[in-house]
């Protein structure tokens, strides 16, 4: 149980770092830390004690594997986190051109 | 317990990623700490998604670091708001509220419920003559994950390429 | 690192020329065993497209781009994605009955899977590719 109030820990600082800093390179680095504490909260869910891995061998019958069902889903997340991660760059990358600054606030200001 | 010491490893990194004013120091802590959740993987008996997060990273770093090493970056400056610290408490709160809640439901560290995928580890290998069972659900039982995963990155792909070209052809004429 | 003297320098030119094959065959390793292995498409095709962006940042974009430019690539992932749907939906039809179910843990054992590997991994690459080359082309735009 302490493992999972350990990756809701982690999933505070990356929520803090997203709410409370002003450059975007910094939010970014905060939805990074979120993605790692999610991912890490599926695997340890599907995780059994002793188990193995999920991979079958010749002459060998394992019968108590990990959950595989959760692994297939993280891999899912690990991909989609590295094109949300490539698109937030771009637009960051964009208003940066535009404004000539990474600072939400003044973006926020030049609006009007 | 060697969870625990990655998940305090990563747990420092990320407070040294968030706190440190240089940006490419805080990229540096951030790759950490990536890299510490690949080793977790590794522990936790997930060895493809250990590849494949260890790649992720290296990848992301890259990028994140080409496209901010080139501007000359001013010192993060923290913002003193009311309204913004009074988000920032209320989401917490929110979310441990929540995870409070979910925390009494959730099955005990080590005895997960595999009402789903011991159907797969019992005729996985019979059905779709594949080994590696991650691959066998991720690509022939739930394959709809596959074709959604590839439309996202697809999706991805298209909007970066849509942003940069409207840039380059105001920049020309 | 201007504009005028092509990549970097000389040793990081001769290590390259030294590893990026290496890379490369690790890649293509990681796509073809992930169906008796760890690994699979997505990991195999980040390392094939991390080969690409190593020889490109060591030699300057002329070494990528001479024979192959940025629309061709877009093409290859195009083409990537296409396969992957082909053999996805072939897959459905049918479902739990593998082309060559032998299942003796061979490298060509496994049916559809292991073509559904390489069709991810040529749309990884080639898709990763072209975004690393949408970010910094631009930027290089940028700094002129």
């Amino acid at each position: 149980m302490s493992t999972y109030l350990l990756c809701f820990i982690l999933f505070c600082v990356g929520l803090y770092c997203i709410l409370r800093k002003r450059n975007i390179v910094k939010i970014i680095i905060g939805l990074g830390i979120i993605e790692y504490s999610v991912n890490m909260f599926l695997v340890l869910i599907g995780y059994r004690m002793q188990g193995r891995a999920p991979i079958l061998a010749k002459d060998q019958a394992i019968n108590n594997m990990v959950d595989p069902l959760t692994q297939a889903m993280v891999l899912t997340t690990i991909v989609i986190g590295l094109a949300l991660m490539v698109l937030v760059v771009s637009i960051a990358i964009r208003i940066y051109e535009k404004y000539g600054t990474f600072d939400i606030t003044k973006i926020r200001r030049l609006r009007g | 317990m060697e969870i625990h010491l990655i998940l305090l490893f990563m747990i420092f990194a990320g407070i040294v990623a968030v706190e440190v004013k240089d940006l490419i120091s805080s990229l540096i802590a951030l790759s950490a700490a990536g890299l510490a959740l690949s080793l977790g993987f590794l522990v936790l008996k997930a060895p493809s998604l250990a590849i494949t997060q260890l790649v992720v990273e290296i990848l992301c770093v890259i990028i994140l670091i080409r496209a901010t090493i080139n501007k000359d970056l001013p010192m993060v400056k923290d913002g003193r708001w009311f309204f913004n610290t009074v988000a920032t408490v209320l989401f917490i709160g929110c979310f441990l509220v929540f995870s409070y809640f979910a925390l009494k439901e959730l099955p005990a560290f080590g005895q997960p419920l595999m009402r789903v995928s011991g159907e797969y580890l019992a005729g996985g290998f019979t059905q779709t003559g594949v080994a590696n069972l991650v691959s066998a659900i991720t690509l022939n039982f739930r394959s709809y994950d596959a074709l959604a995963e590839a439309a996202i990155i697809f999706a991805s792909i298209i909007g970066v390429l849509a942003i940069t070209r409207r840039i380059g052809k105001t920049n020309e004429q | 690192m201007n504009s005028n003297s092509k990549g970097m320098t000389l040793i990081v030119k001769t290590v390259t020329r030294l590893t990026v094959g290496l890379i490369l065959i690790y890649g293509i390793y990681i796509v073809f065993q992930g169906h008796i292995g760890p690994g699979g498409g997505f990991a195999g095709g980040v390392i094939i497209a991390l080969s690409f962006i190593h020889l490109m940042l060591a030699f300057g974009k002329e070494a990528v781009l001479k024979k192959i430019d940025q629309e061709k690539y877009f093409l290859f992932a195009s083409l990537g994605a296409l396969a992957l749907l082909m053999t996805l939906s072939f897959g459905f039809m049918r479902r739990h009955q593998p082309v060559s179910s032998s299942g003796d843990f061979g490298l060509f054992s496994g049916g559809l899977i292991p073509l559904s590997d390489i069709a991810s991994a040529v749309m990884m690459a080639s898709g990763l590719f072209v975004i690393f080359l949408a970010l910094t082309l631009r930027t290089k735009r940028e700094k002129k």
